[in-house]
């Protein structure tokens, strides 16, 4: 166990790599409530977030569906990533890192004052959320929940659906197919163990990482933070420029500040373990991971590295591992997708 | 509860030490050491002919969360390590105390008495 934001959260229940191939090629699941979820209610509620947001809320049009974006600060720093899911134009929910709840809390309720929107926003600290993850969630999560089948065997991928005090999501942070559940969290344990009854691992953080990097998912703090623009953490397709009426926080720094970098994916190509903050040296000058690992999909080491924009994938480079200079090659993200490897 | 051999000597530090009949000491990591890194993916073990400073940190051991440091127990000379070891690192995990990693020749067989016993290594995983 590990104390995680301030959450005791297990790295791993037995084997991590064992958790990881679980995910990859059945089914596991993670407790995630550590996980803010935030209800946003109110006339304003889509105005307000189209200002708040550097992705486009505008583009939800189905209730339930999901997307994806950066809470940028004025300098275009990221605050936090999120998900936000759209319930109609006057409700949505948002979902932000543990690590980060306080800080973005205190953000919004800034802006809600600043902007004089008519919003409400309330932490639902009484949720808890289980990601079920993996080629075979959906069909275990029906059988330990069968009263949910209806309601989500229809559900398109980022899109979710209430079922009772249930919130079903085909979203997740694995690069497989899945569910996160979202439901009060007296009901957590009994939810839990239906699910481990039908067959679905236990997975604890650490193969979280991994399944999130070999899937090519930036990592708050890590792999962007307050310091750190979106266009140069490899998330510029989460930015919509696309209606330039649209006006919002980081909009402007963000125009006069292109991407200085560009982030690949790294295979090492020597024995080794690749980490975040490792030197890369390339022919178009020095780069640094942010993350890596060992990936068990892969059987070598991978990582992100935030390169020189002229470094294309395909490229050898060398990384810095204790004094020593190895071998490793850029490939495009992400490694792994669906269970297959990409690279 | 970690398995800790009654025949074996330990260090503060995590590793197992077996003195063998000519005063050589072979090395590995004990069991409550790769339970508590986890699955081990990478070793980096020194050369035979390194000389080595008692405490001074002569190889690593990487599991998919964390890099950590071996230290050699006493000052002294490397005389072999485990290539074996070092293309199934997983062994680490399946047999800690199977699994040596590197040997060592002593300079002075007095430092041997710094070594602890089981029970001494016992209170220091219950401490841990």
């Amino acid at each position: 166990m590990v104390d995680f934001a301030g959450w005791d959260m297990p790295v791993n229940y037995g084997s991590q790599i064992e958790e990881h191939h679980a995910v990859r090629h059945d089914a596991g699941m993670f407790d995630v409530s550590h996980m803010l979820a935030l209800d946003l209610d109110g006339p304003d509620a889509t105005t307000w977030l189209r200002g708040l947001l550097a992705n486009d809320v505008a583009k939800l049009k189905e209730p339930g569906k999901a997307l994806y974006s950066c809470m940028l600060n004025p300098e275009g720093g990221v605050i936090d990533d999120l998900i936000v899911y759209y319930f109609s134009p006057a409700s949505f929910r948002i979902v932000v890192n543990a690590g980060t709840a306080d800080k973005d809390v205190a953000w919004m309720r800034q802006r809600i004052a600043a902007t004089g929107a008519n919003v409400t926003l309330n932490s639902r600290r009484d949720l808890a959320m289980i990601a079920v993850q993996g080629p075979n969630a959906r069909a275990k999560t029906w059988q330990a929940l069968p009263q949910t089948r209806a309601a989500s065997e229809g559900l398109k991928i980022f899109a979710a659906a209430a079922v009772g005090d249930l919130l079903v999501a085909r979203t997740g942070y694995t690069g497989e197919d899945g569910f996160e559940l979202t439901l009060p969290a007296a009901q957590a344990e009994a939810v839990w163990n239906a699910l481990a009854a039908a067959g679905v691992k236990p997975c604890g953080l650490g193969a979280r990482d991994t399944l999130r990097l070999e899937a090519g998912m930036n990592l708050y703090d890590q792999d962007m933070d307050d310091e750190v623009s979106p266009l140069d953490a490899g998330l510029a397709w989460t930015v919509d420029l696309s209606d330039t009426a649209r006006d919002f926080v980081g909009k402007e720094a963000l125009i006069a500040n292109p991407a200085t970098r560009r982030v690949l994916g790294l295979i090492l190509e020597d024995k080794g373990v690749l980490r975040s903050h490792m030197t890369v040296f390339t022919a178009h000058g020095d780069g640094e991971t942010t993350s890596g690992s060992f990936s068990p999909s892969l059987e070598k080491s991978i990582a992100f590295a935030r390169l020189p924009l002229a470094v294309a994938a395909g490229a050898a480079v060398e990384v810095d591992i204790r004094g020593r200079r190895l071998k490793a090659r850029t490939v495009p993200l992400p490694f792994v997708r669906n269970g297959k490897v990409l690279v | 509860m970690s398995n800790i051999p009654a025949d074996l000597k330990y260090t503060q530090s995590h590793e197992w030490v077996r003195i063998e009949a000519d005063g050589t000491l072979t090395l590995g990591v004990t069991d409550h050491a790769q339970e508590a890194l986890g699955d081990v993916v990478f070793l980096e073990l020194p050369e035979a002919g390194r000389k080595v400073a008692a405490g001074e940190a002569c190889a690593v051991i990487e599991s998919v969360k964390a890099a950590s440091d071996i230290y050699a127990p006493v000052a002294g000379e490397v005389i072999g390590s485990n290539e074996a070891a070092v293309d199934a690192p997983e062994s680490v995990n399946t047999d800690a105390y199977g699994t040596w990693l590197f040997k060592i020749k002593p300079d002075a067989a007095a430092d041997l008495g710094k070594l602890l016993d089981a029970a001494g290594y016992e209170a220091v995983v219950a401490n841990a």
